[in-house]
């Protein structure tokens, strides 16, 4: 099934959950409405036609310029009947659910798929969405007591950390980013 | 009962009574928070499993992560791609070609560039020697978990063969930055195809004295079948991809469903886990368990080698690499593309802005995923059990924390 026929698919029984669609690129994906989001990802999972049983990533993007933070969730659906067959097709989609980025929240779905737990504790250490809904919403990669989320383009890089002093490159490489 | 005990009853007949009472009344048993890591043999690196544990059982095992984090992805951003080429390296530092590979597919795909022939048979040729090397790790570092030493030296002599490979192609022997942007950055020296041949004809008998030495060992199939089982729907719910998926009896491999780099042109099998009682699986074994993720890793080597092969055979002429690779401008788009890493799917989103750094790098890195079920498995099994799971689970550190 081609992205397009998703994304009318979608629009036809979810309305106005789905704000639009970008097809052209070299990943297409539906812009999902935040608070709306659990129950078009149930909708995405359990609808026979569409069957996007595995998560395979959440990405998450600061989007400074629009003062907004999005989050990229990447899906596929993998048959379950006859697993012993060899598969050489699937059908990809992907949705990005965007929040603001000074009140950053985006529904949880980590009970509708389990590998959102990690994903979304990611994107919660490095960029500082919360997840309503996680069931265990703390830091992962970075240490418990640090501050700020390395990922946002207006992070500021800590010059010192429980007195071990930071790199002396920061001035030489300026990351522009 | 022993007769020592039969005396000492004898001498002091409330004894038992007091046992008893202690028991259930003086000495509860409680339970008992374990770390087990961040500095463990069995974990693989530096990961820490805080662990609730009822006397030898384990009610719950939590994991920490992030020892190694060094926000590779924030370092992406402020790269161009062939100068991000070498952190990709250290993520999945035992199959870093992998890893290269993943990003560069990424980027070609991101600014449209082709790769000739000779550059994507290249890329398949080492691929596959890394992941022939990266899984001889793992089962020689599983051998050592479950107390057999023997195995692991069997398995790093084979892995020093192929390091030399790496090592004549492209001079390194861990940290490669061999294939880039646009192909590879160097062409095969000469007399490495020949070299490589050797190796391959050396290397196929030997995965029989590896079945031999380990796989069908009675302790160590005692150790790791029907242990830690994940069932198919599990898998999927939590994202497992790569042999922990395979292992739990579905035949999906990215090679064959999203082919990259040509493996489209190449003749090779899947293959899934089976139940124990036949002729080559031994008894006991459950679709799903230890050993069947274990033994996965034995298979796919006599894969890898068939696909080596035949890219020998067909390696075309001419570029190795698209010209300008360098330097690019990065479209203001954005592609996700997953590759069979040695460890599973290993994805990068890239979103380029006009510049010629990337606006977002994202890894996904496959250890990353199939950790995340270990909460779910380790729940009510044995202590001795649970570097069992974590080795089979086959994680490398540094890709899990980036």
């Amino acid at each position: 099934m081609a992205p397009e026929e998703i994304c009318k698919l979608l629009k036809d029984r979810l309305g106005n959950a789905i704000e639009d669609a970008v097809l052209e690129g070299g990943h297409p994906y539906a812009r999902v409405a935040a608070d709306r989001w659990p129950e078009v990802a149930l909708f995405l999972r359990d609808d026979p036609r569409l069957g996007f049983n595995v998560l395979r990533c959440i990405s998450t993007l600061d989007l400074l310029s629009d003062d907004k933070l999005a989050c990229v969730y990447d899906l596929y659906h993998v048959p379950t009947d006859r697993p012993a067959e060899l598969r050489t097709q699937t059908r990809l989609f992907a949705v990005r659910v965007t929040t603001d980025r000074n009140n950053s929240v985006i529904p949880s779905v980590a009970h509708v798929w389990p590998a959102a737990d990690w994903h979304e504790r990611e994107a919660f250490d490095l960029m500082g969405i919360t997840f309503p809904g996680h069931p265990d919403l703390r830091r992962i990669l970075c240490a418990d007591d640090w501050v700020g989320h390395p990922l946002r383009k207006d992070y500021e890089f800590p010059l010192e950390y429980h007195g071990i002093p930071a790199t002396t490159e920061f001035e030489l490489t300026n990351p522009r980013h | 009962m022993n007769p020592i005990a039969e005396t000492i009853l004898e001498s002091a007949p409330d004894l038992m009574l007091d046992l008893d009472r202690s028991v259930q009344g003086d000495l509860q048993t409680e339970e008992m928070l374990v770390n087990m890591g961040p500095q463990h043999p069995s974990t693989h690196g530096v990961l820490r499993v805080v662990l609730r544990t009822d006397g030898e059982m384990v009610l719950e095992a939590i994991p920490h992560i992030g020892y190694l984090h060094r926000c590779a992805e924030k370092i992406g951003e402020n790269l161009q791609p062939y100068q991000y080429i070498p952190y990709t390296d250290r993520m999945d530092y035992l199959a870093g070609m992998n890893n290269n590979q993943a990003y560069s597919v990424a980027v070609e795909r991101l600014c449209g560039i082709q790769v000739p022939p000779r550059g994507q048979a290249i890329r398949v040729i080492f691929a596959e020697l890394n992941r022939i090397a990266s899984h001889l790790v793992s089962l020689g570092t599983y051998g050592l978990d479950m107390g057999a030493f023997t195995p692991f030296l069997y398995c790093f002599r084979e892995r020093e063969m192929i390091l030399d490979l790496f090592e004549a192609a492209c001079g390194a022997r861990l940290t490669y930055s061999y294939l880039t942007i646009g192909g590879a950055h160097d062409d095969l020296p000469e007399g490495w195809i020949d070299r490589c041949r050797e190796f391959l004809d050396y290397f196929e008998p030997k995965i029989e004295d590896y079945n031999n030495l380990l796989s069908f060992n009675h302790i160590f199939v005692k150790r790791t079948s029907n242990v830690g089982i994940i069932s198919l729907n599990d898998a999927i719910a939590w994202g497992l991809t790569g042999t922990c998926l395979r292992a739990s009896g579905l035949r999906w491999d990215l090679r064959k469903v999203l082919p990259y780099d040509g493996y489209e042109k190449y003749d090779f099998d899947v293959p899934i886990a089976r139940p124990g009682g036949t002729a080559e699986i031994p008894n006991g074994v459950v679709v799903g368990d230890c050993w069947s993720r274990y033994f996965l890793r034995v298979l796919e080597m006599t894969q890898s080698v068939r696909i080596i092969r035949q890219a020998l055979d067909q390696l075309p002429a001419g570029d190795f690499r698209a010209a300008k690779c360098t330097s690019l401008k990065l479209p203001a788009n954005e592609v996700y593309v997953e590759v069979e890493s040695a460890r599973g799917q290993l994805g990068f989103l890239v979103v380029g802005d006009g510049s010629a750094i990337p606006y977002r790098v994202k890894a996904r890195g496959p250890s990353f995923c199939n950790l995340s079920i270990l909460t779910h498995v380790c729940k009510n099994v044995l202590l001795a059990d649970v570097p069992a799971i974590i080795g089979s689970i086959d994680v490398v550190m540094g890709e899990v924390d980036r």
